[in-house]
């Protein structure tokens, strides 16, 4: 919300700087985000802590001026050149201002413009330009006139967006030669409020906070209406009927005769505008006026309208629900259905408005409007909320500020004080008393505080006439019955809860207005609860560890994806998924089942620029077929994943090795041995699997104590392309890391250092070819019992030499006993029983040198 | 017997020529002069030779195995001799030619991060508690004071499921819920990290999911003294011990009362840069005491039981740190920027 200095110093005394009003609001929790300083001079911005920016007004050479005569251009149309006095000469000033053009050749204006006024060297932003560039005014010649200053417009001050014409003040501006910064300098804060500061959504409502802040009384506007009791009207009250009193507490209205719709005076629409409101006519600008003033959203009907549509031209006005069918085509031209819900204000003919939202187009105020209704009413933030949102009118200022909460009690005085502005500034008149239905009257809500809760929170002891003092300078009222304080909230204050939640809304005031920078800092010297590891998390980052360790680089992806994106990896498989109600895009509409499909997806994005892709993702799929065991609400399983891709060369180039290698099967095998290893996991096997991901052949199955962990393997190449996975082939892992987790031992033991020399000898073997390393190994590490410690794959052959179908494997052994140096004689003793059990079980023969 | 003694000798030594190093040479010495080698098997068999050849072969063998023990030290030395003027001719080399290349994996910038924090809470005696992304409305707002429909919503922009009522976490609130439920009426220290999503366009400064860690302490005695000081020890140990920290008045509606904490700009030291909007001071995080309708929903008694509750964007810290101006960043995933870490 903008709030503009000027404004806010009518209703509070106030001398200090904007950045010290800044901090001081911004400590109390209405943030101020910015400062925009309208012609003041900037404060360094060291001792300011908040962002500003603005234009700064020379004192010298931005003033107010008298224009005194406009006269035509000898050379051009759209220009005209003004007599204009500046408090010591006239000056000629060439501009193109439209609003001049109505006192053109007129000679002698009977009462001077009041304008604001550019010398020669001045600096002002350049009209013409949409940013807010900087530019000085020099001489220079246009169509043959001198020109050397000017008369600005609201964008060229840096006050707003306007530059339809120069500004002209109201008549009663300041004499000419006076500094335009002493008259309509500002500075305008950004408040960002809280939903539950909703009462200072207004100016009034920001002077009461930073009244309580500085412990000054604020002078609230004057509610005061003249009615002219002496005349007659022509016209009778509407009758007003709730239908609804919850949704609808309160309902006033005023009748304002015989108005003229004409602009606002300019003090006004310069408020509005340095507020973000765009001036209409004065009428409507009032009701905006007074909302930003007051808080309170009103309404005004063109009564003409109203009389019209009822038979006996004495409207009977209530609020209700709709109709079954309903419909209602509102000020910005939408024909809208309306819910079932929606509370309406309504004649015997239908409706006129959405209740505290937005008015219908029929009964709108035109140029031509001579009697106005004007409505302050109070509404259910509730309802309203809900109507906001299904009609989607958040764009609304008076939905914007009703669906937060506005008092019932501030409905009444807002209305005279727009009713008596509308009567004053619009020439009307209001002859009849106002009416005010208000069946539901607000209630005020008593807190018991007791004194001691106020340290048991805050840990600070703050004295009771202090914390009384704060109370009331925010408008509670404060009775202390021995250790307890019964506060009562204010009106406005419907923030205020009862209980337990009162008492922790009053001490939030106490600390904000007392200062947060106030309260010390303490070590918690309460009980430390007991103390756990989270094992399941600790095995997850150790797992990582393990990766990045091996050379992979962790990825972190979106887990919302969709089912076309996964379909390109999982052509077969459609789901379930946990499908977005309300996505951003389609490609992100449902929450991803296979983590391996997003790691392709980054391969795919970084494929351009590396020629080494190595990536792991730890994560959670999604999978609403399988609920959570441990809720009782039927909640998708979010099942933790590992997947880990590999594609491209092995090392980065080097001038060492410049042959490129290519990443294969076994770099992947490589780092699931060592995963496997250095997660220190016994139970496991691999064995051929089959995949319509992965290429026939060249993929393997996990498992892990019993359960599968996944499979990995050779990406198949149709697949891998989908991904422009093409120059290389992809190696790719996808398992349930709990598989890993669950079978990751919390203990286990090391083994001694060897004290003993070990016996080292190679065997090479000739087996059929479909029997495998691991049947291989398995056999040996049987046979080899204990004391064989190691057994290493160093030569892997086929060829005419061997025979069909057959293949040579050699392998390393290490012999080495715990207790002795082992002879020669040990170890041809378990060589031969090595060779003889690879013989009986496999097959093998030994491969003669 | 003679001539092959000589080929044994012909043999070792053609192969002794062969050996390169020193495993090389261990291996020809065990094939040529260990006690199981033909030769000395031959010396110490001399019984199984006629006794008239005895001298002659011995004597040969012998002086065959002092030819292979001088020709292997003289290896020996050679070898030796060719190592050390490799190395001689490393000195010759180019030292600025880069290393052989390795390859350096990492832990994803977030992860890392998160890590940090996890550590810098742990010392503090605040445990790890995680809990599920895809929540009910009922965990993520109705237990934590924000009603249906509740002005308060507007805070969140929520990504809903096709299962009413089932929506994406908006932060890691609801895990508040599930640790006091888990736990009361003992008192909690833990911080509560993962993922969260919000319905935004992906732009520099928002995403659709990001990480938060929240932290919660209850007990019968904590205070908001205990939540300013933890949180000030907290920034000094994430931002350097020089940093100061200022806590402003702010609304959550799950605590009472709320603030943001403010930590001096770090890179600037306060004079005020960029980064921190020429403010001299940087938004961390937002906290509080947990509001008594959430510690009776948690399980505990607003008049026995206090609290206090902070979250912030591990993500956002990350940003500040290492001067990221794009959030995009994170889940991109482009190794040209993850490699930086
Ligand atoms: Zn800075």
């Amino acid at each position: 919300m903008k709030v503009p200095l000027s404004w806010l110093k009518e209703y509070i005394e106030i001398t200090l700087d904007p950045h010290e009003i800044a901090r001081l609001l911004t400590f109390a929790g209405l943030e101020v985000e910015s400062i925009n300083f309208i012609g003041l001079p900037q404060p360094d911005q060291l001792q300011n802590q908040t962002s500003i920016y603005g234009l700064e007004w020379d004192r010298n050479n931005i003033i107010v001026a008298d224009i005194n005569k406009v006269e035509h251009h000898p050379n051009a149309d759209r220009l005209v050149l003004a007599q204009l006095y500046d408090g010591e000469v006239t000056h000629t000033v060439l501009t193109g201002a439209p609003n001049l053009f109505q006192y053109k050749d007129q000679g002698e204006l009977a009462q001077p413009l009041k304008v604001a006024y550019a010398r020669e060297g001045a600096q002002l932003y350049d009209g013409h330009n949409s940013n807010q560039e900087l530019i000085t005014i020099k001489r220079k010649k246009i169509r043959g006139v001198e020109s050397y200053s000017m008369a600005c417009s609201e964008k060229e001050l840096g006050i707003s967006d306007e530059h339809e014409g120069i500004i002209v003040f109201d008549s009663d501006a300041p004499k000419a030669g006076t500094p335009l910064v002493d008259y309509i300098g500002d500075a305008v804060f950004d408040i960002a409020i809280t939903p539950n500061m909703a009462r200072n959504l207004n100016i009034l409502g920001v002077a009461r906070e930073l009244g309580a802040l500085t412990k000054t009384p604020i002078n609230p506007p004057t509610t005061n209406i003249t009615i002219s009791k002496s005349i007659q009207s022509p016209l009778e009250m509407p009758k007003i009927e709730i239908a609804e009193p919850e949704l609808n507490p309160r309902f006033t209205a005023t009748l304002i005769e015989n108005i003229q719709i004409k602009p606002s005076p300019y003090w006004m629409q310069l408020r509005l505008r340095m507020s973000g409101m765009r001036p209409i006519n004065n009428v409507v600008d009032i009701t905006n006026y007074v909302m930003l003033e007051t808080g309170q959203p009103l309404h005004a009907f063109d009564y003409d309208v109203l009389r019209n549509r009822s038979e006996t031209k004495v409207p009977v006005i209530s609020t209700r629900l709709p109709k079954s069918g309903e419909k209602i085509v509102t000020l910005d031209g939408i024909n809208r259905n309306l819910d079932d819900f929606t509370i309406l204000v309504a004649d015997n003919t239908g409706a006129l408005s959405i209740g505290g939202i937005m008015g219908g187009s029929d009964s709108e105020v035109s140029d031509d409007t001579k009697n106005i209704l004007l409505e302050a009413a109070s509404w259910d933030l509730i309802n309203i909320r809900q109507t906001v949102t299904s009609q989607q009118m958040q764009s609304s200022q008076a939905g914007y500020r009703f669906s937060r909460g506005v008092s019932p009690e501030i409905a009444a005085s807002s209305n005279h004080r727009a009713a008596e502005m509308i009567r004053s500034l619009g020439n009307g008149k209001i002859i009849h008393k106002f009416v005010d239905k208000y069946p539901r009257h607000y209630v005020p809500n008593t807190v018991k505080l007791p004194i001691g809760e106020i340290q048991r929170s805050l840990g600070v002891d703050i004295p009771t006439d202090e914390v009384v003092s704060i109370l009331i300078a925010l408008d509670f009222t404060v009775e202390q019955k021995k250790n307890i304080l019964h506060v009562t909230a204010p009106s406005h204050r419907l923030d205020i809860g009862i209980a337990e939640i009162g008492i922790a809304d009053i001490i939030e005031e106490i600390a904000r207005i007392w200062g947060f920078e106030n309260i010390p800092e303490t070590q918690i010297s309460d009980l430390m609860p007991r103390q756990e590891n989270n094992t399941l998390l600790e095995k997850e980052e150790k797992i990582r560890d393990i990766l990045v360790n091996l050379g992979l680089q962790e990825v972190i992806t979106y887990r919302i994806s969709s089912p076309e994106n996964e379909q390109l990896l999982h052509p077969i498989e459609n789901g379930p998924y946990v499908h977005l109600a309300n996505p951003i895009t389609p490609e992100r509409s449902a929450m991803r089942r296979s983590l391996l499909s997003s790691v392709l997806e980054c391969a795919q994005d970084n494929l351009r620029f590396q020629q080494r892709i190595a990536l792991f993702e730890v994560g959670p799929v999604y999978l609403p077929e399988l609920s959570s065991s441990n809720e009782q609400s039927s909640l998708p399983l979010e099942a933790q994943r590992l997947s880990i891709v590999l594609s491209g060369q092995r090392l980065s180039l080097s001038w060492i090795n410049n042959r490129v290698e290519t990443m294969d099967y076994f770099d992947l095998k490589g780092i699931i041995d060592q995963l496997i290893q250095t997660a220190h996991i016994s139970n496991y096997t691999i064995d051929v699997a089959s995949h319509p991901a992965f290429q026939a052949g060249a993929v393997a199955r996990l498992t892990i104590d019993g359960s599968q962990a996944g499979l990995f393997g050779v990406l198949h190449p149709d697949i891998a392309s989908k991904y422009d996975l093409r120059e290389y082939p992809t190696l790719a892992a996808d398992f349930d890391l709990m598989a890993f987790v669950d079978a990751m031992p919390d203990h286990y033991s090391s083994n001694p250092i060897p004290r003993f020399p070990a016996i080292i000898e190679d065997i090479a073997l000739i087996v059929d070819d479909r029997i495998n390393n691991a049947e291989v190994v398995a056999s040996i590490v049987k046979s080899g019992g204990a004391t064989l410690t190691k057994v290493q794959l160093f030569d892997l052959f086929r060829g005419e030499q061997i025979g069909a179908n057959k293949k040579s494997l050699a392998y390393r052994l290490t012999y080495q006993s715990e207790v002795k140096t082992l002879t020669d004689k040990d170890a041809a003793k378990l060589r031969n029983k090595i060779v003889k059990t690879l013989q009986k079980e496999l097959g093998a023969q030994l491969r003669s040198e | 017997m003679l001539e092959s003694l000589d080929t044994i000798k012909t043999t070792a030594l053609s192969e002794l020529q062969k050996t390169s190093d020193k495993e090389t040479l261990r291996l020809w010495y065990s094939k040529h002069l260990s006690k199981n080698s033909p030769l000395i098997k031959s010396l110490r068999n001399l019984s199984n030779v006629a006794p008239q050849d005895r001298p002659a072969i011995g004597k040969h063998a012998n002086h065959i195995r002092n030819v292979l023990e001088e020709a292997y030290k003289e290896r020996t030395h050679d070898l030796h001799q060719s190592i050390a003027s490799t190395r001689q001719k490393l000195a010759d080399l180019d030292i600025t030619l880069p290393g052989r290349s390795l390859n350096r994996g990492r832990l994803h910038i977030a992860t890392q991060t998160l890590r940090r924090i996890y550590t810098i809470w742990a010392d503090m005696g605040f445990q790890i508690y995680r809990s599920r992304e895809i929540e009910t409305d009922e965990l993520n707002f109705e237990l934590l004071n924000i009603p249906l429909h509740h002005p308060a919503r507007d805070m969140w922009d929520t990504f809903h499921t096709s299962t009413p009522g089932v929506i994406l976490r908006t932060h890691t609130s609801p895990g508040q819920i599930h640790a006091m439920r888990a736990n009361a009426p003992d008192p909690i220290r833990v911080i509560l990290p993962g993922m969260c999503y919000r319905y935004e366009q992906i732009t520099a400064r928002s995403e659709i999911q990001f990480n938060q860690v929240e932290g919660l302490a209850i007990g019968t005695n904590i205070r908001f003294t205990d939540l300013k000081g933890t949180l000030t020890d907290f920034a000094r140990r994430m931002f350097g011990n020089s940093t100061r920290t200022r806590f402003r008045a702010s609304h959550f509606p799950f605590t009472e009362p709320s603030a943001e904490m403010d930590v001096e700009c770090f890179l600037c030291s306060g004079e005020g840069c960029r980064v921190c909007k020429k403010t001299g001071w940087l938004e961390i995080l937002g906290c509080g005491m947990v509001h008594p309708a959430v510690l009776t929903n948690g399980g505990y008694e607003p008049n026995k039981h206090t609290g206090f509750a902070f979250g912030m964007g591990p993500e956002r810290i990350a940003m500040l740190k290492y001067g990221i101006d794009d959030i995009r960043h994170f889940w991109g995933n482009d190794l040209r920027f993850l490699e930086q870490f």
